[in-house]
Order: C-alpha cells, then structure tokens, then sequence
C-alpha cells in the first residue's frame, strides 16, 4: 500500500484513543446510529437471510471466475471505448494515473469518494508532481483540509464532531465565519467545491462494482460529487482494486440491495452511476475520455489460498466496523492502515505482511459481531484466528506475506516447556508444587508476563496444589 | 497483453480452483397494486416532492409550482417529445424563462452552473422498493441536466414503474446494452458526513420533483 514504510502499533495506538473522550465519544454516537437505522432495514430475517445468501454466492462466483472475468471486463470495456490499464503496485497505479493526466496537460484533479486511492496515496504522488486534486465528498474534504486520514471507509470523519469542523472551515475556507449550523456547513462546502469541479481538467473516482458482461462501472453516493467528478470534466479516471468484477448486471441487483442498508440504514443511495463509455459522437456531455485503472497491490497473492480470499469478497459497506466493539472504542486511525475495523484486520496483514501489521489480527474478541452481520458472509474470525496461526506457524501453500514473523524462542520455549509439563503427571506434580511455593514471589515485571499483568492482577497461587488438597482429603489418585 | 496484466493473470490462474456456486433463490418484493403508492412513499421518505399529473396538465401544474418557488430560468430539452410540449405550453405564458441544452457542455457550462435555477428531464422508468427514478441521459437529454440547477423535475409514466430494479433490468433488456451513462435517482443530493446530521444539496439538486403521469 504505502511507498513509506509503517507499521501497526495497535497497542500504542488504541491506548491513546481509549483516553480521549471526546473521539470516544464522536464514535459511541455515530455507531450507534449506525447500527440502528441498519437493524430497521434487515428486521425481516428470511429477507436477509436470502438477500444476503444471493448477495455472497454473487461475490464469491466473481471471484471463482475472476481471472477470465477480469479478461472478460478488460475486453468489454476497451469495446466500450474505455481505455484499460493494469497495475501490479500502488506505485505503478501511481504512474499509470500521473501519465494520464500529465498527457492531456490536466493540472487540477476533482476527485469522488476512493478508498483505493487513498490506499495508493494518490494526492500525495500527484501533488509532487505539480497537479492538485481536490477531495469532493464532503467528508474527504474535510479530512483533506484537516490534511487527515479517513477514519472510516463510508463516513471518513466521523471522528469529528460540528464544532471542530466549524473550526476547521472558519480557519480554511475564505470569508467562512464560524458556524455549527450544519446547513451552513454544508453550503460552505458547496460553494468552494463548485469552482473546482467547474475548473477541473480532470475527475478520478473509485468504484463499487465492475461488470464483466457489459463493461459498466456501478458507483454509488449520496451527494452527487461523484456524478459531477465522472461527468463534467473532459477526462474520468476510474481506479479500482481487481477483486470488484462481477459477472453479470444482474447480480448488481442484489448486492444493491445489500450495501447501502448494510452501510448507512439507506434502503438505496441517492444516486448509482452506471457508466458504460466516454461521450459518444452527438452526445453534449460527458468526459471525452474514460480509463479504468485495475489494481492488484496484493490481492493476487490473498487470493491464492481460498479461506483467505474470501477477504476479497467485501463490497466496503462498513458493516463490520460499525458493530466492532473494538473499532467503536478505538477510531480508525489506531489501525495506521487505510482499512480499519474487522475488514482491515483481515486485509492489512495480508496486503502489508503480517512482519508489518501482525498485531492487527488479536486486535479482536472474536465476538462474531463482524461476521454476523457481513452482507457477503465473509468469515471474518475464521480468518482472524488463521491469520493468528499464519503468523507463527506459516503454512507452505498459503505464503501470507510475513508469515512465521510472529514466532519468538521465547514463546515457543514456553508453549514447548507447557506441553512437557502437561504431558506428564510427574512434571506436571513436580510444576504445581514449585508454584506454590515460589509462583507469589514472581515479580509482575517478569518478560512475558510483564504483558499479561500490564492489564490484569497476576493470579495468586495457592500454597497447595487441588492434587495435595485432594489427597489429603483421603481421594486417591486412582 | 501488458506485463502487468498477464503477470497478475497468471498469479491469479495459479490459485487454486474455487467451487463456483450456483446463485441461491432470492425474490425481490412485490407489491401488486400497491406500487404506485410504494414508489410514492420511499421517494418522499426521501425528501422528494411527489405529484400526479395528467399527460395534458403537467406542463401547467409545473409552472405554478417553480412559480411559488421563485423560479425564473429552467433548462430543458427541446429535442424531446417532453421539451416540445412544455415550450408549446409555456409559449406566451407567465412562465419560467425556458433555456435549451442545444450545444456542447464546453459552450453550456456557464448556462449550467450559474444560470439554470432548475431543470425538468423524463425518466425511463421507476422503482417502487427503492423510490428510484430510471434516467437514461442521451444526446437530446444530457447528463448534466439532472445534476447542476438546484431543482431537478422529473416526469416518470406510472405505466413504466416496477417493483424492484432487478424487475427494471429484466423488463427493459438492460443487459443486451447499456448506455454511455444510467442513473437511479432516489431523493435530492445529501450528505450526513458531519454527525450523521441529513442535509440536502451539497453538490447536486437541492429539490427533487416529480411528476407521475398516470395511465389514461
């Protein structure tokens, strides 16, 4: 993902947010509200039952035909009169992007709702190279003046609250006065963002589903950035991970019916924007030109061991993350990666290696929370649980990135010394009895230890063993 | 093939072979006579302004409604059946000044952005589950027409409303060939990035009106 190099500090991070009330605070409330307006749209359980059964065979046949697929997709497009590109690396998507637009002279970019830009750093790359892209939802916008990273994949500033918008805009918006008056806010937004989309050589937007057998790519919003980002510019630029194909328009239908209820409790978004082919000869607008960019950035290689892949089903509702106890607690920015929440848990350490963001994978109380509510079924703590293993005991066919960088001599010492002592009853006698005796003189300091008490009070031991205790009582061993 | 591609084909050949599930019963709702008053209900659930209308008296109604609005510059398409009945209509009446999309968006843009305080368009058809609107922009009813005034009209024939867009897909043959651009419209432009707080018009119409035309 990133061309600088990061690493998770889970730890370091969540300990931070759990501190600041009022990010815990911004979160609690949003999440609930989340999570009430979807549990108002799925109170018929059959109906989510089958919508969502329909929803992840749709998802999990595009992947078992994604290879011919995504041939499938580049030859209907390019029929299409979209220009097909494909890219290995964030950093050749990066390029691909940049040689576009610096062939057609584009200097100022409007850009829609994309997390897999954010994923390439994309305004960073363009910005050092002389061209300006200007988020235009208004949630990227503001994290854009903000100069911050999305919190979260559908609302991405969530973590802030009116008043320190009404800050930010008042400090970075020309002639803006302080105001918490969401509509005013709203209308500040739009007029600065009208002049950028009425000047902008060019639009770069993501996209939500790709279809194979026609060559349409589905977006979906609410605020009509994206229409404008795809239509008013004379040049569209569309960026998008590999794994979005689908088969057929058909199965668009269900999967529509799943996301936006799933994601923000709408029973559809104001808009979908299907677009098919740059302006035809006689049509009076539209862009000129249409590329399609199909980034891979390690999605080939999640894709090669099947429990795992299913990660690439997701469609980015969000779902998981706003039902996380964990990610409710902590924000989206104590995942340091692009893709917070239970999705990013699984994704991350696949994508950056689990030497990188291994901690991401115990980030997690397996409550089931994620999965129970994944409109694709994905198995998020089945693939959590395997990615724990991945880490110390690397299986030969999966070759998660990283994997085995988990294990340390000292724990495997310790698992081997446990397995010794519980295997045989004269070790296991010999162990008890020395921790009665010298188990409460162990200082809470102790390596290994040291992390199980940081949170908890060390266990206290008692002088006699249930064995001793037992015999004493007259039991016998037998 | 570019080397991108045929290496990330060939990475994805590689895997192994997944089962390839059939697609699981699944029916979206019906709503049998009730449809019309479906579509009705999500599409003011979603903040839009829901009339109905006579193929005669639609052209009339409209211009009462922009008129208590205030408005005083609509585009229009006057290459269509619709644009060519509302300019007939309006002609020599009190009405909202009509400007046509007749040229290109570069020649368009100023007439777009600053001056059109509305624009009526058709649909191709409607969606009861959702309270979608099926636009299908063309040559003679641009994209951008349902995008920059501030008031988007829409005209939609009861007759061409389904129950769910998957009945829309099947009745109109979408996938034997889809247009430069299809839109479903449910509602005004919003947001509710700041505290989940709903509010209408950040970037496209502040007002969605729409004009059912019932069967005769």
């Amino acid at each position: 993902m990133a061309a600088e190099a990061k690493k998770s500090d889970f730890g370091g991070k969540a300990h931070v947010a759990l501190n600041d009330p009022k990010l815990r605070a911004n979160f609690r409330r949003a999440m609930d509200g989340l999570m009430a307006k979807r549990a108002i749209q799925f109170a018929d359980p059959d109906e989510w039952k089958s919508l969502r059964a329909r929803g992840a065979a749709n998802r999990a046949r595009a992947l078992a035909r994604l290879p011919e697929l995504l041939e499938q997709l580049d030859a209907r497009c390019t029929a299409n009169g979209i220009q097909v590109h494909w890219a290995e690396t964030t950093e050749e998507a990066n390029a691909i992007v940049l040689g576009i637009l610096m062939k057609a002279g584009a200097k100022r970019v409007i850009k829609g709702k994309s997390m897999v830009t954010e994923e390439m750093h994309l305004n960073a790359h363009l910005e050092a190279h002389g061209i300006t892209a200007v988020e235009s939802d208004l949630g990227e916008y503001i994290i854009q003046l903000a100069g911050e990273a999305p919190s979260h994949i559908v609302m991405p500033c969530i973590h802030k609250n009116k008043g320190e918008i009404a800050e930010l805009f008042a400090e970075k918006i020309e002639g803006q006065v302080y105001t918490e008056n969401v509509d005013e806010l709203t209308a500040a937004a739009r007029k600065a963002l009208r002049g950028c989309f009425a000047d902008a050589d060019a639009g770069i937007s993501g996209v939500n589903f790709a279809i194979a057998e026609t060559g349409t790519l589905v977006l979906i919003e609410n605020e009509g950035n994206g229409r404008l980002s795809t239509t008013l510019p004379p040049l569209h630029i569309a960026v998008t991970g590999i794994e979005k194909v689908l088969e057929k328009l058909d199965d668009v239908a269900p999967l529509l019916s799943l996301l936006p209820r799933s994601a923000t409790g709408q029973p559809i978004t104001t808009y979908v924007n299907m677009i098919s082919s740059p302006r035809k000869p006689g049509e009076k607008d539209g862009p000129q030109a249409v590329h399609l960019v199909l980034l891979d950035s390690g999605r080939s290689r999640v894709y090669g061991d099947t429990e795992l892949g299913d990660t690439l089903r997701c469609i980015r509702c969000a779902a998981c993350m706003n039902h996380c106890p964990v990610y409710t607690r902590v924000g989206g920015h104590t995942y340091t990666f692009t893709y917070p929440g239970p999705i990013g848990k699984i994704l991350t350490p696949q994508i950056e290696g689990l030497d990188c963001a291994g901690d991401q994978p115990h980030a997690s109380t397996l409550c089931r929370a994620c999965a129970d509510v994944c409109p694709v079924e994905i198995p998020i703590p089945d693939i959590l649980v395997r990615l724990r293993t991945e880490a110390v005991r690397p299986s030969a066919t999966a070759g998660v990135k990283g994997g085995g960088s988990g294990r340390s001599a000292a724990e495997t010492l310790g698992w081997a010394g446990w397995k010794t002592m519980y295997a045989s009853p004269l070790v296991y006698g010999l162990a008890t009895w020395a921790m009665g005796l010298v188990g409460n003189l162990m200082p809470d300091s102790l390596p290994m230890l040291k992390q199980w008490t940081s949170v908890r009070t060390k266990p206290k031991f008692a002088a006699k063993s249930l064995h001793q205790l037992a015999r004493e009582k007259g039991f016998s061993d037998e | 093939m570019s080397d991108a591609k045929s290496r990330i084909l060939s990475r994805l050949r590689a895997a192994p072979a997944r089962p390839l599930p059939e697609r699981p019963d699944w029916s979206p709702p019906s709503y049998g006579d009730g449809r019309k008053d479906k579509f009705r209900k999500m599409l003011e659930a979603s903040h839009a302004d829901v009339h109905e209308v006579t193929r005669a008296d639609w052209p009339s109604l409209l211009r009462r409604i922009l008129a208590d609005k205030g408005v005083s510059a609509m585009l229009y398409a006057p290459g269509t059946a619709t644009g060519k009945q509302l300019a007939a209509d309006w002609a020599g009446a009190a009405a909202p000044r009509l400007l046509p999309y007749d040229r290109g968006i570069e020649e368009m843009k100023s007439v777009l952005v600053h001056d059109a305080e509305a624009a009526v368009t058709t649909a191709r058809g409607g969606i009861a589950q959702t309270g979608a609107l099926v636009l299908w922009p063309d040559a003679d009813e641009p994209r951008l027409m349902s995008l920059l005034p501030p008031i988007h009209v829409v005209l939609v024939e009861e007759d061409t409303i389904t129950d769910s867009l998957a009945a829309t897909m099947a009745a109109q043959g979408w996938a034997g060939g889809m247009p430069t651009n299809a839109i479903l419209v449910s509602g005004p432009s919003k947001t509710a990035d700041i505290e989940q707080t709903l509010a209408y018009g950040v970037h496209g119409p502040k007002e969605l009106i729409v004009l059912v035309i019932g069967r005769e």
